[in-house]
């Protein structure tokens, strides 16, 4: 039974068989009409196809989108594109190339370069591409190109829309750039093509979809000799989206000038929504010569400048925050309960630990001083009395609910998330134990703390809102050409720090008396109507020795970096700011307050007088309080500028 | 034991292997030309033949191997290696890489593998396994075929998800040609064929745009002259230009100016048959037909279900990958990328379909062997 159940399903059954011949028909058919076809292509209408392919006249010719343009909040222009008329050459369509180059260098004069190099360059590329030989002719070459079109077989003028950036360097690092395509990106990526350009960083690059449009083409026929007899058939192109920036132009250009003579960043947050109003990263970059192509020289001096000008300090650069850190040790402690408002600690010019003291900027001691005159005075004993308190764990874990220690998930590439250090970083980073001594350089933001400006703007705006922590961003919305909404971007609470009120509002109290106050070391950020908070840094770039005051004679990358964050009006704050001066060898209070000072007063339409109105207005301001405090890690002999009998007077202050 | 070896070598059919090599010499001569415009190296340095050629040595072992072990041996071992290929398959999302706008690659640093090719041939064993052991015999019924359309819609569905409607459609009409052998009732098809006219407007809307660009370019061409409807003109210009005799070869003008697209994956007929005419073309399908009818005799008479219906499944991938293939390029069946077999450039595809070969010598070798 077994062994016929096993033939009988082996068996081959007879309709198989039937079916087979079935099969073999079908074949036989099929072969037979793919016969034919190909007889009829190749046989029957054969000489039609191929003087067709001798005369393959027929040009597709692709008509790319315009980018669509990038917009300031208010609807100004950012990036724009203008028509620009290149000299495009068809070699297939010249009977004698170095002949037609000869005429067109003749017409154009020596100054459009070696034009047969670039046709020499472009070999490679498919049949009856374009070579474009001189982009952006003027208007007098373009004349004299169309009133010899006879002379110039296969020479044609096209115009094109050319990306512009009206304004430069702003918001370079922002805003990004466009360049050609690259053979890698047109591998993953559908539906470019040789010469395209793509967004290839900042918003440029992230909003690449939305801006890019959708190209159009044309079917030409042309003459044997490359001319447009007449357009077959044509699909438009649609162009692409506008991007609505949250960026403020005004704000922008005002954070841009009030940096000149500066690197640096200056970043700006509506504290409310953690909206980007002005991002400034210094030494720039001009996005213009990426979009006409950039030359290798350029190119190399760019990448070769020791100021990194294609990085955007903003987001890629990390800097010690100096005494700005004060502000989240002074919120981890009072959340803590490590201090009251009310807890006093002695300052007497340095702190004995271990085997050696950790110095305050101000050699002779601030005296017994509670949190508000710590801050407003830069004191840092207390605060290595307040870390120590602390731990380096808890202080970490802290400027984590800041956000510190991780990106802030802003959409631009390379984003750095600084350094936030704790025990347990140190073992896996250098395999040792966390010593308590490092615990006090991290208190004023020295040591491993490392953070971006754009993260300290944002610590300052979650301070200011009343602790709430948004995601950085710089677009608003995507509108379609006419109009019409197609992205709406909207406010993103990453967390909420989850602080007592009271902590937070006896912080930006005492960020005011920083400001307002006769010895607070940020008073040059002081602003005629408008009450500014802030809180001043100046963070020690390297250990070097020698003229710690002026720093002259210092390498640049040697010098302290000048921080200020502000925010303002600090009764019901809107804005929020972070200044940072590279290596500009000053003090916060110095170089970076009236940066500050210069955007606040852009930002709530207040003429920004001179200096010494200002100072008339703000009336006396201290020698010393010019200076944000000052942090030197190594021994520290000589005095602190200022004096002793400036401090003097201002020490009779201090206890108010 | 000896004797057993001998007569199985008397058996092998060198007619089949003779068929196979000839039609991936064409290719590989093909595949040169179709290059040599862009990378200007010679014979032994153009990476994308040498490439092939290592990939038909790959495949030759694999036929090798596949002709030495016993076709009923891997009749036990059929649903295991469908499932295997469906891991495969199902892999491609996860951590394919992307060509073209579609994940349908695994990437295995040197070499990359498209699992959608492999499903081809083991889609047809795991059909011939579960009708070589079914009751039903040549009067099957909708119901004893179920599990047989589950096989095909598992894969399918992931392919389609690629997306790859191509292929999709090359293993559901290969599947289907399985079924017809084993004998599923001609009114089931009848049936089939009226649902799936009711279904085409329904999922026309879940194709993508670009799919259904193509179909309408195929119904009407003239509506897209600057894509798709650009590419079987051109196509058809190459093709139709080669007249009766070809421009010889490396001289087709279609194929050097680049006015055809893929020439060297799905449009390598194309390129072929400028440069080789009416006369190449036919000759290079009497190769396929000789190998089509070769293997509908090695079906025929094949002992056991399983060995005849593996080769009738076989053959079907490779008939109708010509057919579909050679249609698309000369503008009578929409372009829907799939490739020709043994010729077109690709790896997987070509080692592929040489088990698949081996398949067939295996089965033809040991028909009188029980």
């Amino acid at each position: 039974m077994a062994s016929t159940l096993v033939t009988s399903r082996r068996e081959v059954p007879n309709e198989f068989r039937r079916r087979l011949s079935f099969a073999l028909a079908l074949v036989v058919a099929l072969f037979g009409l793919t016969v034919v076809r190909l007889w009829h292509l190749q046989v029957s209408t054969g000489d039609e196809y191929r003087s067709l392919s001798e005369h393959n006249r027929i040009r597709l010719k692709r008509v790319r989108a315009t980018r669509g343009t990038i917009l300031d909040r208010n609807g100004d222009i950012v990036v724009d594109n203008r028509p620009s008329f290149d000299l495009v050459l068809v070699p297939e369509d010249t009977h004698d190339v170095p002949a037609t180059i000869a005429a067109l260098t003749r017409l154009l004069g020596p100054e459009v370069g070696d034009l047969s190099a670039i046709v020499a360059a472009a070999r490679n590329r498919p049949a009856f591409e374009d070579v474009v030989l001189v982009r952006d002719l003027d208007w007098e070459h373009i004349v004299k190109i169309e009133t010899h079109q006879f002379e110039l077989p296969g020479v044609s003028v096209q115009v094109g829309p050319r990306r512009t950036y009206p304004f430069g360097q702003m918001a370079a690092h922002l805003l990004g750039y466009v360049g050609e395509v690259s053979q890698q990106e047109r591998e993953q990526r559908r539906g470019y093509h040789l010469g395209d350009l793509i967004g290839k960083a900042g918003a440029e690059r992230y909003w690449e979809d939305y801006l890019r449009g959708v190209d159009g083409g044309q079917q030409v026929e042309v003459d044997s000799v490359g001319r447009r007899l007449r357009v077959l058939s044509e699909v438009d192109e649609t162009p692409g989206n506008s991007l609505v920036l949250t960026i403020d132009r005004d704000l922008q250009q005002a954070a841009e000038a009030a940096m000149e003579g500066h690197d640096g960043s200056v970043v700006a947050l509506d504290a409310r929504t953690g909206e980007i109003l002005a991002m400034v990263s210094r030494p720039a970059f001009d996005p213009n010569l990426f979009a006409r192509g950039i030359r290798l020289s350029e190119w190399k001096a760019l990448v070769d400048d020791r100021k990194r000008p294609l990085n955007s300090k903003a987001v890629q650069g990390t800097y010690p925050p100096g005494s700005t850190y004060k502000v989240v040790m002074a919120a981890a402690a009072l959340e803590e309960g490590v201090i009251t408002p009310f807890t006093t600690i002695f300052c007497g010019g340095g702190l004995f630990f271990g085997n050696r003291t950790f110095r305050c900027w101000r050699p002779q001691g601030h005296g017994a001083v509670n949190v508000h005159e710590a801050l407003v005075r830069s004191c840092d004993v207390f605060f290595y009395q307040v870390g120590q308190r602390l731990g380096v764990d808890t202080i970490a874990e802290y400027s984590h609910r800041f956000g510190l220690g991780a990106p802030t998930g802003i959409t631009l590439e390379h984003e750095s998330g600084g350094i936030i250090p704790s025990s347990a970083w140190k073992r896996q980073r250098f395999g040792e134990p966390w010593y308590p001594g490092e615990t006090l350089s991290i208190s004023i933001g020295q040591g491993y703390v490392t953070t971006t400006p754009l993260q300290m703007a944002s610590v300052m705006a979650t301070v200011a809102n009343g602790g709430v922590v948004y995601k950085p961003r710089f677009v608003k919305r995507v509108e379609s050409t006419d109009g019409a909404t197609v992205r709406e971007e909207r406010p993103e609470v990453v967390r909420d720090v989850g602080f007592k009120k009271s902590t937070l509002l006896q912080i930006r109290d005492a960020l005011s008396d920083v400001v307002n106050s006769k010895r607070g070391t940020g008073s040059n950020a002081k602003l005629p109507g408008v009450e500014v908070g802030g809180k001043t840094g100046t963070a020690q770039a390297s250990r070097a020795g020698g003229d710690k005051t002026s720093q002259k004679g210092w390498s640049r990358e040697k010098r302290d970096h000048a921080w200020f964050i502000a925010f303002a009006p600090v009764d019901n704050p809107e804005i929020a700011l972070v200044v940072l001066a590279e290596h500009s060898g000053q003090h916060g209070g110095t170089a970076a307050a009236p940066i500050a000072r210069k955007v606040f007063a852009r930002y709530f339409g207040i003429p920004d007088e001179d200096e010494a109105a200002l100072k008339r207005t703000a009336g006396f301001v201290p020698l010393h309080d010019q200076y944000g405090a000052a942090i030197r890690l190594s021994a520290l002999n000589e005095p602190y500028p200022g004096g002793a009998d400036a401090d003097a007077d201002a020490e009779d202050h201090a206890q108010d | 034991m000896r004797q057993f070896d001998r007569r199985l070598a008397y058996h092998f059919d060198w007619s089949l292997l003779a068929l196979t090599l000839a039609i991936i010499g064409g290719g590989l001569a093909t595949i040169f030309s179709a290059t040599e415009a862009r990378v200007h190296t010679g014979f032994a340095n153009n990476p994308l033949v040498m490439r092939q050629a290592f990939y038909a040595s790959v495949g030759f072992v694999g036929m090798i191997a596949v002709v030495l072990i016993d076709y009923r041996r891997l009749e036990r071992y059929a649903y295991v290696v469908y499932a295997a290929t469906l891991l495969l398959v199902l892999a491609v999302p996860l951590v394919g890489t992307v060509g073209g706008g579609a994940r349908r690659w695994i990437d295995l640093g040197p070499v990359s593998i498209q699992p959608s090719e492999l499903i081809k041939v083991s889609l047809v064993v795991a059909l011939a396994r579960y009708f070589h052991r079914s009751q039903a015999t040549g009067d099957v019924r909708l119901v004893d075929a179920l599990p047989a359309f589950a096989m095909l819609a598992v894969p399918g569905a992931l392919i389609l998800a690629q997306p790859d409607l191509g292929t999709v459609g090359v293993i559901a009409i290969v599947a289907f040609s399985v079924l017809f052998c084993a004998g599923l009732r001609l009114r089931v098809f009848v049936v089939l064929a009226a649902v799936a006219a009711l279904a085409v407007p329904l999922l026309w809307g879940h194709l993508k745009p670009y799919q259904q660009q193509r179909v309408q370019t195929f119904l009407s061409p003239e509506m897209d002259p600057l894509g798709a409807g650009y590419h079987v003109i051109q196509s058809k210009i190459a093709i139709g230009s080669g007249e009766l005799w070809g421009k010889g070869y490396l001289r087709g003008t279609q194929n050097k100016l680049n006015f055809i697209p893929e020439q060297h994956t799905d449009f390598i007929f194309s390129v072929f048959a400028e440069e080789w005419g009416f006369a190449g073309a036919v000759a290079l399908l009497v190769l396929y037909g000789g190998l089509v009818l070769r293997g509908l005799t090695v079906a025929h008479r094949a002992k056991d279900r399983f060995g005849a219906l593996v080769v009738f499944g076989v053959v079907s991938i490779v008939f109708w990958q010509v057919v579909i293939n050679v249609g698309m390029t000369s503008g009578i069946l929409p372009v829907v990328g799939i490739t020709l077999p043994f010729f077109s450039y690709g790896g997987s595809s070509l080692t592929t379909m040489m088990i698949a070969v081996g398949l067939m010598i295996n089965v033809n070798m040991r028909r009188f062997l029980f």
